[in-house]
């Protein structure tokens, strides 16, 4: 098989002096982050107080985890390593609990993240012939602009459409005959669903590859994608606390995907000890950003669940593979893409004094697409009988919804005391999605 | 005036009877019904002969109802009349939010219930008297 590299001498480093590079960038994001109060305080509290106090991998867990809350509470400069005149680049999630949480790049960061996206790109097999449709959002989610810059470093023709309006998605797959997707696999299975309805045939459009990503699917769903649009769907994973996406992508051999450990140190842990676990073995991962300089992240706890492969890739890369996402240690819903907490919604939910207390929160697919509906149930003290009054109560709950969670969900509306009571935000949530 | 009772319903079976029964065991006489349908819930609006206490029932079972003021208007039954009615209320730019009727005698008496936005239900009750029709006040209604 013929092995497309970016960066060979990289990606193929032997282990050890992957490791020396990854001490060096350590020691150097180290001396970054004593710059900012977050981790100045955080590090010095362990004794380390200049780069030189890391002098092997065992310093390494001597650094306390961060956390999504840590995040939040320094929101919105407490992490920030560098002058904001250096700053080209800022990303911005929402928060679990209405603060979000923010991220800061300089030119050089943006340009490392690039690099990478380019050598994922490439890995795939990819190259400056392809036409690249890039169907994830733009705008302060990473995913979209962090494929839109490496695939024009890669000399591909980027076509920057964005999410949604799946009639003109099509339409553009045939007017450029597009070779590759950006998208997440919800919205390409449905997009598949339309082709009919738009007269067209799989067979008809130039389509080799799909990327997929931000949300969890299973290797079933892979080969449904494959095997409906006549392609190669290549898994992605990443995060914007470590740049955004181009953390882990797929080589051409599609069993898993290459973390660039030259840029992140990874490490699976115990979620209940802390402790780290064994190659093939499941657990949390956590990250550490290597080449982020204007917001260093150390040791960051993803709530993600995956394995790494002990086993070496027989594309010849020396970089482990992590598995798909496996599930995640919170309650974290994935939306068509979107992240969402519970605790988002019933936030929003605690302001509105028309309903009461007790809601649910229930997921499922209508065809190919997730569907939120969150269940409210009236307040009988305020209500007037009245319909129209209802139906705005009920356009308002959505509208307070969607500026926080950024999809829209349905909202239905219930008798007084219908719901079930439940303790715990996790009974709130009733999740019926197939796992297939 | 007269008093229409509103009660919330969740669209799925049974939940109907539920407020039927806890109305019957009140002893209370339902005289109209009629069901707003909005899909995954309704509102069932009630006419029955004791408003307040039905209202208390209910309420009591922890049921989102409300009682409101609305118009009733007794209706000759035969072609035109209502016509009659509602060319008199558009004439005077009236807007009638929501509306329901019921025959009681056939080809004699009927009643047309409405809801009217509430700064105009006085002066809506002004122009359908001063157009000919009774305009039923609560023990009326109750009673008929």
């Amino acid at each position: 098989m013929d092995i497309p590299f970016w960066s060979k001498e990289i990606e193929t480093l032997d282990r050890a002096s992957l490791q020396a590079i990854q001490l060096e960038r350590l020691r150097d994001m180290v001396s970054w982050a004593l710059k900012t109060p977050f981790y100045n305080k955080k590090l010095s509290s362990v004794g380390i107080r200049s780069p030189e106090d890391i002098r092997g991998f065992r310093d390494l867990e001597r650094i306390p985890f961060t956390t999504k809350d840590d995040l939040r509470r320094s929101f919105p400069k407490g992490l920030l390593a560098v002058e904001m005149t250096e700053v080209v680049r800022i990303h911005s999630s929402s928060g679990t609990t209405g603060i979000p949480t923010v991220i800061y790049y300089t030119r050089d960061d943006v340009d490392r993240w690039t690099d990478l996206l380019a050598r994922s790109i490439v890995a795939t097999g990819a190259s400056a012939q392809d036409i690249f449709q890039n169907m994830m959002s733009y705008g302060l989610f990473t995913g979209g602009l962090g494929l839109h810059y490496g695939a024009e470093r890669v000399g591909m023709a980027v076509i920057p459409i964005g999410g949604g309006n799946t009639k003109r998605q099509i339409q553009t797959m045939k007017d450029f005959q597009t070779t590759i997707l950006h998208v997440t696999p919800s919205y390409l299975l449905h997009i598949h669903s339309q082709f009919e309805a738009e007269g067209v045939k799989a067979g008809d459009l130039a389509l080799r590859r799909a990327f997929i990503g931000a949300e969890p699917h299973s290797e079933n769903t892979r080969r449904k994608i494959d095997d409906l649009l006549h392609i190669q769907a290549f898994n992605s994973y990443g995060l914007s606390e470590l740049n955004g996406p181009g953390v882990a992508f797929e080589c051409v051999c599609r069993k898993d995907m290459h973390l660039w450990e030259d840029a992140y140190i990874v490490e699976i842990i115990d979620p209940t000890t802390g402790r780290n676990v064994e190659d093939g073995q499941e657990g949390e991962v956590v990250l550490t950003n290597l080449i982020r300089r204007a917001m260093p992240i150390l040791r960051y706890r993803t709530r993600d669940l995956a394995f790494l492969h002990p086993e070496p890739c027989e594309c010849g890369r020396t970089h482990r593979r992590l598995s798909r996402i496996l599930g995640r240690t919170d309650d974290m819903l994935i939306i068509n893409g979107v992240n969402v907490f519970p605790s988002q919604i019933e936030e929003k939910i605690m302001k509105v004094p028309e309903v009461a207390t007790n809601y649910q929160i229930h997921v499922d697919k209508k065809g190919a697409l997730d569907r939120l509906t969150v269940k409210v149930e009236i307040y009988p003290k305020l209500f007037l009988g009245d319909v129209a009054k209802l139906e705005a109560l009920r356009a308002r709950i959505r509208e307070e919804l969607r500026s926080s969670i950024v999809i829209s969900p349905n909202v239905e509306l219930h008798e007084p005391g219908s719901l079930p009571v439940s303790e715990g935000k996790a009974k709130r949530v009733v999740d019926e999605r197939p796992k297939d | 005036m007269a008093k229409q009772l509103t009660i919330f319903v969740e669209n799925r079976a049974g939940r109907l009877k539920t407020i039927t029964q806890n109305l019957h065991r009140s002893n209370i006489d339902i005289r109209a019904f009629t069901i707003q349908d909005r899909g995954d819930y309704g509102l069932l609006r009630l006419i029955v002969d004791r408003p307040n206490d039905a209202y208390l029932a209910l309420a009591e079972l922890g049921c989102a109802c409300a009682l409101k003021d609305i118009l009733a208007i007794s209706v000759p039954d035969q072609p035109g009349n209502f016509h009659r009615l509602t060319s008199a209320l558009a004439e005077h730019n009236i807007n009638v939010i929501d509306a329901y009727g019921f025959v009681l005698q056939p080809h004699k008496t009927g009643v047309c219930c409405m809801e009217i936005d509430q700064p105009q239900l006085m002066k809506a009750q002004e122009i359908v008297a001063a157009a000919g029709f009774t305009v039923l006040q609560d023990e009326e209604l109750y009673s008929l």
